[in-house]
Protein backbone atom coordinates (compact mmCIF):
# COMPACT_ATOMS: atom_id res chain seq x y z
CA UNK A 1 0.00 0.00 0.00
CA UNK A 2 2.91 2.35 0.70
CA UNK A 3 3.81 2.36 -2.98
CA UNK A 4 0.28 3.37 -3.90
CA UNK A 5 0.26 6.08 -1.25
CA UNK A 6 3.55 7.45 -2.52
CA UNK A 7 2.24 7.38 -6.08
CA UNK A 8 -0.87 9.24 -4.98
CA UNK A 9 1.19 11.96 -3.29
CA UNK A 10 2.99 12.77 -6.55
CA UNK A 11 0.54 13.72 -9.34
CA UNK A 12 2.98 13.02 -12.15
CA UNK A 13 3.78 9.57 -10.77
CA UNK A 14 0.10 8.89 -10.14
CA UNK A 15 -0.72 9.69 -13.75
CA UNK A 16 2.12 7.53 -15.09
CA UNK A 17 1.16 4.70 -12.74
CA UNK A 18 -2.48 4.77 -13.84
CA UNK A 19 -1.58 4.87 -17.53
CA UNK A 20 0.78 1.88 -17.16
CA UNK A 21 -1.88 0.02 -15.21
CA UNK A 22 -4.53 0.66 -17.86
CA UNK A 23 -2.08 -0.48 -20.52
CA UNK A 24 -1.65 -3.78 -18.65
CA UNK A 25 -5.46 -3.98 -18.39
CA UNK A 26 -5.82 -3.70 -22.17
CA UNK A 27 -3.41 -6.62 -22.65
CA UNK A 28 -5.18 -8.76 -20.03
CA UNK A 29 -8.59 -7.82 -21.42
CA UNK A 30 -7.56 -8.79 -24.94
CA UNK A 31 -6.10 -12.10 -23.76
CA UNK A 32 -9.40 -12.74 -21.96
CA UNK A 33 -11.36 -12.26 -25.19
CA UNK A 34 -9.11 -14.64 -27.11
CA UNK A 35 -9.45 -17.28 -24.38
CA UNK A 36 -13.23 -16.86 -24.22
CA UNK A 37 -13.53 -17.26 -27.96
CA UNK A 38 -11.28 -20.33 -27.85
CA UNK A 39 -13.33 -21.76 -24.99
CA UNK A 40 -16.57 -21.54 -26.94
CA UNK A 41 -15.25 -23.68 -29.77
CA UNK A 42 -16.51 -27.24 -29.64
CA UNK A 43 -19.08 -26.39 -26.98
CA UNK A 44 -22.63 -27.43 -27.62
CA UNK A 45 -24.52 -25.82 -24.73
CA UNK A 46 -27.87 -24.45 -25.81
CA UNK A 47 -29.67 -23.50 -22.63
CA UNK A 48 -28.38 -20.67 -20.43
CA UNK A 49 -27.88 -23.07 -17.52
CA UNK A 50 -25.81 -25.52 -19.58
CA UNK A 51 -23.76 -22.61 -20.86
CA UNK A 52 -23.27 -21.34 -17.31
CA UNK A 53 -22.03 -24.77 -16.19
CA UNK A 54 -19.69 -25.03 -19.15
CA UNK A 55 -17.89 -21.88 -18.05
CA UNK A 56 -16.69 -23.87 -15.06
CA UNK A 57 -15.82 -27.00 -17.01
CA UNK A 58 -13.90 -25.33 -19.82
CA UNK A 59 -10.44 -24.23 -18.63
CA UNK A 60 -10.16 -21.69 -21.44
CA UNK A 61 -13.53 -20.07 -20.73
CA UNK A 62 -12.78 -20.05 -17.01
CA UNK A 63 -9.34 -18.50 -17.55
CA UNK A 64 -10.90 -15.95 -19.90
CA UNK A 65 -13.46 -14.92 -17.30
CA UNK A 66 -10.81 -14.82 -14.56
CA UNK A 67 -8.55 -12.56 -16.64
CA UNK A 68 -11.53 -10.38 -17.51
CA UNK A 69 -12.34 -10.04 -13.81
CA UNK A 70 -8.74 -9.21 -12.90
CA UNK A 71 -8.44 -6.60 -15.65
CA UNK A 72 -11.73 -5.00 -14.56
CA UNK A 73 -10.53 -4.77 -10.95
CA UNK A 74 -7.18 -3.27 -12.00
CA UNK A 75 -9.06 -0.80 -14.17
CA UNK A 76 -11.06 0.36 -11.15
CA UNK A 77 -7.77 0.90 -9.25
CA UNK A 78 -6.31 2.80 -12.22
CA UNK A 79 -9.38 5.02 -12.49
CA UNK A 80 -8.92 5.95 -8.84
CA UNK A 81 -5.45 7.34 -9.55
CA UNK A 82 -5.89 8.82 -12.99
CA UNK A 83 -8.27 10.87 -15.03
CA UNK A 84 -10.88 9.17 -17.15
CA UNK A 85 -10.18 11.50 -20.06
CA UNK A 86 -6.56 10.39 -20.30
CA UNK A 87 -7.22 6.71 -19.62
CA UNK A 88 -10.03 6.12 -22.13
CA UNK A 89 -7.88 6.54 -25.23
CA UNK A 90 -5.57 3.89 -23.73
CA UNK A 91 -8.53 1.59 -23.01
CA UNK A 92 -9.34 1.73 -26.72
CA UNK A 93 -6.13 -0.23 -27.33
CA UNK A 94 -7.99 -3.37 -26.20
CA UNK A 95 -9.93 -3.30 -29.50
CA UNK A 96 -6.66 -3.09 -31.42
CA UNK A 97 -5.08 -6.02 -29.54
CA UNK A 98 -8.18 -8.20 -29.91
CA UNK A 99 -8.30 -7.63 -33.66
CA UNK A 100 -4.56 -8.23 -34.06
CA UNK A 101 -4.64 -11.42 -31.99
CA UNK A 102 -7.75 -12.70 -33.83
CA UNK A 103 -5.84 -12.34 -37.09
CA UNK A 104 -2.73 -14.06 -35.68
CA UNK A 105 -4.41 -16.84 -33.71
CA UNK A 106 -7.75 -17.48 -35.43
CA UNK A 107 -6.69 -16.55 -38.95
CA UNK A 108 -9.38 -13.90 -39.30
CA UNK A 109 -8.98 -11.53 -42.23
CA UNK A 110 -8.95 -7.77 -42.05
CA UNK A 111 -10.22 -5.53 -44.84
CA UNK A 112 -10.36 -1.73 -45.29
CA UNK A 113 -13.94 -1.52 -43.89
CA UNK A 114 -13.02 -3.44 -40.74
CA UNK A 115 -9.91 -1.30 -40.18
CA UNK A 116 -11.94 1.89 -40.75
CA UNK A 117 -14.62 0.61 -38.36
CA UNK A 118 -12.04 -0.29 -35.72
CA UNK A 119 -10.35 3.14 -35.92
CA UNK A 120 -13.71 4.95 -35.80
CA UNK A 121 -14.83 2.98 -32.73
CA UNK A 122 -11.50 3.61 -30.94
CA UNK A 123 -11.75 7.34 -31.76
CA UNK A 124 -15.35 7.37 -30.53
CA UNK A 125 -14.42 5.73 -27.22
CA UNK A 126 -11.51 8.18 -26.75
CA UNK A 127 -13.70 11.22 -27.45
CA UNK A 128 -16.39 9.86 -25.14
CA UNK A 129 -13.80 9.57 -22.35
CA UNK A 130 -12.59 13.13 -22.94
CA UNK A 131 -16.15 14.44 -22.92
CA UNK A 132 -16.93 12.61 -19.65
CA UNK A 133 -14.27 14.62 -17.82
CA UNK A 134 -15.71 16.22 -14.74
CA UNK B 1 -21.58 -15.63 -47.49
CA UNK B 2 -20.69 -13.42 -44.53
CA UNK B 3 -18.07 -14.79 -42.11
CA UNK B 4 -20.08 -13.57 -39.14
CA UNK B 5 -23.78 -14.51 -39.19
CA UNK B 6 -26.36 -11.82 -38.43
CA UNK B 7 -27.55 -13.93 -35.48
CA UNK B 8 -24.13 -13.50 -33.81
CA UNK B 9 -24.21 -9.74 -34.39
CA UNK B 10 -27.72 -9.56 -32.89
CA UNK B 11 -26.61 -11.63 -29.88
CA UNK B 12 -23.69 -9.27 -29.23
CA UNK B 13 -26.05 -6.27 -29.64
CA UNK B 14 -28.43 -7.85 -27.13
CA UNK B 15 -25.52 -8.57 -24.78
CA UNK B 16 -24.41 -4.92 -24.91
CA UNK B 17 -27.98 -3.76 -24.19
CA UNK B 18 -28.56 -6.16 -21.29
CA UNK B 19 -25.10 -5.33 -19.89
CA UNK B 20 -25.85 -1.60 -19.93
CA UNK B 21 -29.01 -2.23 -17.88
CA UNK B 22 -26.77 -4.12 -15.43
CA UNK B 23 -24.41 -1.14 -15.26
CA UNK B 24 -27.34 1.20 -14.52
CA UNK B 25 -28.48 -1.05 -11.65
CA UNK B 26 -24.91 -1.27 -10.27
CA UNK B 27 -24.67 2.52 -10.37
CA UNK B 28 -27.96 2.97 -8.58
CA UNK B 29 -26.97 0.22 -6.12
CA UNK B 30 -23.67 1.97 -5.44
CA UNK B 31 -25.56 5.14 -4.60
CA UNK B 32 -27.45 3.22 -1.90
CA UNK B 33 -24.33 1.76 -0.26
CA UNK B 34 -23.33 2.57 3.30
CA UNK B 35 -20.12 1.86 5.10
CA UNK B 36 -21.01 -1.63 6.31
CA UNK B 37 -20.79 -5.11 4.81
CA UNK B 38 -24.49 -5.80 5.42
CA UNK B 39 -25.57 -3.07 3.02
CA UNK B 40 -23.45 -4.74 0.33
CA UNK B 41 -25.22 -8.08 0.78
CA UNK B 42 -28.79 -6.84 1.18
CA UNK B 43 -28.61 -4.36 -1.70
CA UNK B 44 -31.11 -5.73 -4.24
CA UNK B 45 -30.01 -3.25 -6.89
CA UNK B 46 -26.48 -4.65 -6.89
CA UNK B 47 -27.87 -8.20 -7.09
CA UNK B 48 -30.07 -7.31 -10.06
CA UNK B 49 -27.12 -5.56 -11.72
CA UNK B 50 -24.94 -8.64 -11.35
CA UNK B 51 -27.74 -10.87 -12.72
CA UNK B 52 -27.99 -8.66 -15.80
CA UNK B 53 -24.21 -8.85 -16.22
CA UNK B 54 -24.29 -12.66 -16.07
CA UNK B 55 -27.11 -12.74 -18.63
CA UNK B 56 -25.23 -10.32 -20.85
CA UNK B 57 -22.08 -12.40 -20.72
CA UNK B 58 -23.97 -15.59 -21.62
CA UNK B 59 -25.47 -13.85 -24.66
CA UNK B 60 -22.01 -12.59 -25.59
CA UNK B 61 -20.41 -16.03 -25.29
CA UNK B 62 -23.13 -17.49 -27.47
CA UNK B 63 -22.58 -14.69 -29.97
CA UNK B 64 -18.81 -15.07 -30.34
CA UNK B 65 -18.98 -18.86 -30.62
CA UNK B 66 -19.76 -18.46 -34.32
CA UNK B 67 -18.30 -15.49 -36.13
CA UNK B 68 -15.26 -13.28 -36.04
CA UNK B 69 -13.92 -11.28 -33.11
CA UNK B 70 -12.59 -8.64 -35.53
CA UNK B 71 -16.25 -7.83 -36.28
CA UNK B 72 -17.96 -8.73 -33.00
CA UNK B 73 -15.60 -7.44 -30.32
CA UNK B 74 -15.58 -3.75 -31.42
CA UNK B 75 -19.40 -3.97 -31.49
CA UNK B 76 -19.31 -4.35 -27.69
CA UNK B 77 -18.68 -0.59 -27.63
CA UNK B 78 -22.37 -0.18 -28.50
CA UNK B 79 -22.82 -0.67 -24.75
CA UNK B 80 -21.43 2.85 -24.24
CA UNK B 81 -24.29 4.22 -26.34
CA UNK B 82 -26.97 2.50 -24.21
CA UNK B 83 -25.17 3.47 -21.00
CA UNK B 84 -25.11 7.15 -21.98
CA UNK B 85 -28.83 6.88 -22.70
CA UNK B 86 -29.59 5.44 -19.22
CA UNK B 87 -27.26 8.01 -17.63
CA UNK B 88 -29.23 10.80 -19.25
CA UNK B 89 -32.60 9.23 -18.45
CA UNK B 90 -32.13 7.99 -14.89
CA UNK B 91 -29.13 9.85 -13.47
CA UNK B 92 -29.72 13.18 -15.23
CA UNK B 93 -26.15 13.30 -16.53
CA UNK B 94 -25.88 15.96 -19.24
CA UNK B 95 -25.42 14.73 -22.82
CA UNK B 96 -22.78 17.17 -24.05
CA UNK B 97 -21.68 17.79 -27.62
CA UNK B 98 -18.46 15.85 -27.03
CA UNK B 99 -20.33 12.81 -25.73
CA UNK B 100 -22.72 12.98 -28.66
CA UNK B 101 -19.77 13.09 -31.08
CA UNK B 102 -18.16 10.07 -29.37
CA UNK B 103 -21.40 8.09 -29.47
CA UNK B 104 -21.97 8.98 -33.14
CA UNK B 105 -18.47 7.80 -34.04
CA UNK B 106 -19.05 4.50 -32.22
CA UNK B 107 -22.29 4.03 -34.16
CA UNK B 108 -20.60 4.90 -37.45
CA UNK B 109 -17.71 2.53 -36.66
CA UNK B 110 -20.15 -0.33 -36.09
CA UNK B 111 -21.76 0.37 -39.47
CA UNK B 112 -18.28 0.21 -41.09
CA UNK B 113 -17.57 -3.09 -39.32
CA UNK B 114 -20.84 -4.53 -40.60
CA UNK B 115 -19.86 -3.44 -44.12
CA UNK B 116 -16.50 -5.17 -43.65
CA UNK B 117 -18.21 -8.39 -42.61
CA UNK B 118 -17.76 -10.66 -45.61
Amino acid sequence: MSFLDKAKADPVKARLFSICLVFVCTLLGAAAQILMKGGTQGQAADTPLALFLEIFSSPQLFAGYALYGISTMLLVVALKYGELSILYPVIGLTYVWVCGLSVLIYGERLNPWKILGLCTVVAGVAILGRASRK
Amino acid sequence: MNSTPTSSILLVFAASFVGSIGAAFLKSGAEHLHREVRSLLTNWRLAVGILFFVASSLLYIKGIKVGELTVLYPMVSLGYVWTMFWSRLFFREPLTGGKFLGLSLIGLGIVFLALGNR
